[in-house]
């Protein structure tokens, strides 16, 4: 069971602004989910490794040089954000 | 003009003979999506510059001749979580409703260099995440075959653009079941390829090991063309393989298809239960031999796919933070705030809830429990599928249903855990990596249902033509 209290230290972690009322659905849903989820403690996996990827792909390497792409894709990218200054991305103020 | 019996081999033809010009037929296929997406709300848009500029394209090289080759004037739809360029890529969701995308995915600039005429982007569930349409932040897709029911999801648009006759063809995104079920629910072809063997370059990332592109179809022949135009290592997605490692069956003899008991047992509904039944003894009347087999681990799969999916979720989804792209709270005490304010607005209910069941089970304390425990059971799944491919049963094939039952109804799964075991019988093959199609099988109720063929990783080909063989026998 999922309190309350940890649905908002979560929700913080993921940055993420919860209605009171959302806190409480949440508890409730993901406390259901966990309990579907708590059947893998039956799985005896003392023997197994850990995969985090399924086709057994060792580091890919490539040289570190800049591929030539249409000139414009820059502009296209910073076009995107809903703050900019010249070629920069604007974030907001970090130190007072 | 005949969508609906179009296919790619008669739709050459009929252009070649003049029946009708590419223009032509490309405008039928935007009115025809234009005027019924007002009710299927399976289009967010339709891209309709872009098609008549290639169609003509194409009516050029023809009145020149050429005989139309690969998916020359091919009308396709593509998931809107696809990149096309200066085209608006919303994946869905609120936080990206004005994001205009930089550059073409790989999987787009291969159809578009094949010749296929794309004519719009596809609603889905807000970041592929769900498995009805019923998610996306632009409303509800209903299913073209019961407009009372859901398409399935999260590719249920472009589903319901095949299956409505739209478009010939169309891309989506598969996770954990997302081009399957839907493909069952609509009563088409929807193939996942094995993990690796379709570049993900321009996909807008839900969980990356899990994530593949795939096409929709109307038949075996029309998916396996547009998977061989999609499919091939790609230099911006380090995780495709070359296809050189592929390994594919030379000939179709004494072939042997598994049936997994543990995809036949509590929860399937009865009457799809006896048409896939009968759809395999018919298969075994053609030679093959059939043989019950066990894969234990899989009572786990979707216990394991509903850690790693939102663990991946969670990370792959920090991006949305108001600064690079997309929605923007705008005026916050401090950034932390701007963060917040930004993601509890511009994100939908289920995509915030994987977000924090993925932050929960990756925290401080949890991660053994929950995180490093899925992988291992993951392990233990793809183990078990290598043994029965491998092993002393040498099975070539793995049939099931590919969803316990015939699309439901819009708003009858209100319960987030009741949602995800739709899934239960597609997420296997996600966390094995495997190629896995869902082929039309018989109707329900008047619902369509599919058989689902799984097969030995990396032997797409194998699963294409045996899907082939299936479409035969009916």
């Amino acid at each position: 069971m999922i309190s309350k209290e940890q649905v908002e230290h979560i929700a913080k972690l993921a940055r993420i602004e919860l209605t009171e009322k959302e806190k409480e659905k949440f508890a409730i849903e993901l406390s259901s989910i966990l309990d579907y989820i708590d059947k893998l403690n039956k799985v005896d996996t003392s023997k197994v490794k850990a995969i985090s990827q399924i086709t057994d792909l060792k580091n890919i390497f490539r040289e570190d040089e800049v591929r030539v792409k249409e000139k414009d894709t820059r502009d296209k990218i910073l076009k995107n954000a809903p703050s900019k200054k010249g070629d920069y991305f604007k974030v907001p103020k970090i130190l007072e | 003009m005949d969508l609906k019996n179009l296919t790619i081999e008669s739709l050459h033809k009929s252009l070649v003979k003049k029946e009708f010009s590419c223009v032509e037929m490309t405008r039928d296929c935007l009115n025809k999506a234009k005027k019924e997406t007002k009710e299927l709300n399976n289009f967010l848009e339709t891209t309709e510059k872009l098609a008549l500029e290639q169609a003509q394209k194409i009516d050029d090289k023809i009145s020149q001749r050429e005989k139309p080759k690969e998916l020359e004037g091919v009308p396709v739809a593509v998931k809107d979580n696809i990149l096309v360029q200066d085209y608006k890529a919303t994946a869905g969701s609120k936080v990206l409703e004005n994001y205009i995308a930089p550059y073409d995915a790989t999987v787009v600039k291969k159809l578009k260099k094949s010749g296929a005429i794309i004519i719009g982007k596809t609603n889905l569930d807000e970041f592929a995440m769900g498995s009805s349409t019923e998610n996306s932040a632009y409303g509800v897709v209903k299913n073209p075959k019961d407009l009372t029911r859901v398409p399935g999801g999260s590719s249920g648009g472009s589903a319901a653009a095949v299956a409505a006759n739209h478009c010939l063809g169309a891309l989506g995104s598969d996770t954990g079941g997302s081009i399957r079920q839907p493909a069952a629910f609509c009563g088409i072809f929807g193939f996942k390829p094995s993990y690796g063997m379709v570049s993900r370059y321009g996909l807008i990332a839900m969980a990356s090991s899990l994530d593949q592109i795939g096409p929709f179809a109307k038949n075996a022949e029309d998916t396996k063309t547009i998977f061989n135009v999609i499919r091939g290592d790609d230099v911006m997605d380090a995780t495709t393989i070359d296809t050189k490692h592929k390994n594919n069956k030379s000939k179709f003899e004494n072939l042997k298809i598994g049936i997994p008991k543990e995809f036949f047992g509590e929860g399937l509904n009865k009457e799809v239960k006896e048409k896939i039944e009968s759809a395999i003894n018919k298969i075994a009347e053609l030679g093959f031999e059939i043989k019950e087999i066990s894969l234990p681990s899989i009572e786990y799969a979707l216990a394991v796919y509903y850690i790693i999916a939102p663990a991946e979720i969670s990370a792959n989804l920090s991006r949305y933070d108001g600064i690079k792209y997309g929605y923007s709270a705008g005026k916050s005490q401090n950034l932390l705030d701007y963060y917040c304010k930004t993601r509890a607005k511009g994100l939908g209910d289920e995509v915030r809830r994987r977000i924090m069941l993925g932050t929960y089970v990756l925290s401080a304390g949890y991660r053994d429990a929950y995180y490093n425990k899925a992988q291992k059971v993951r392990a233990i799944i793809a183990q078990d599928f290598k043994n029965i491919f491998s092993g002393e049963d040498e099975i070539d094939f793995i049939l099931t249903p590919t969803t316990p039952t015939p699309a439901f109804k819009i708003g009858e799964k209100k319960d987030p855990l009741a949602m995800y075991l739709s899934d239960v019988y597609t997420a296997p093959a996600s966390l094995a990596g495997l190629p896995a199609i869902s082929v039309p099988c018989g109707e329900v109720d008047n619902l369509p249902i599919g058989l689902q063929i799984i097969g030995a990783q990396f032997d797409d080909d194998s699963v294409l033509d045996f899907a082939r063989i299936f479409e035969q026998i009916k």
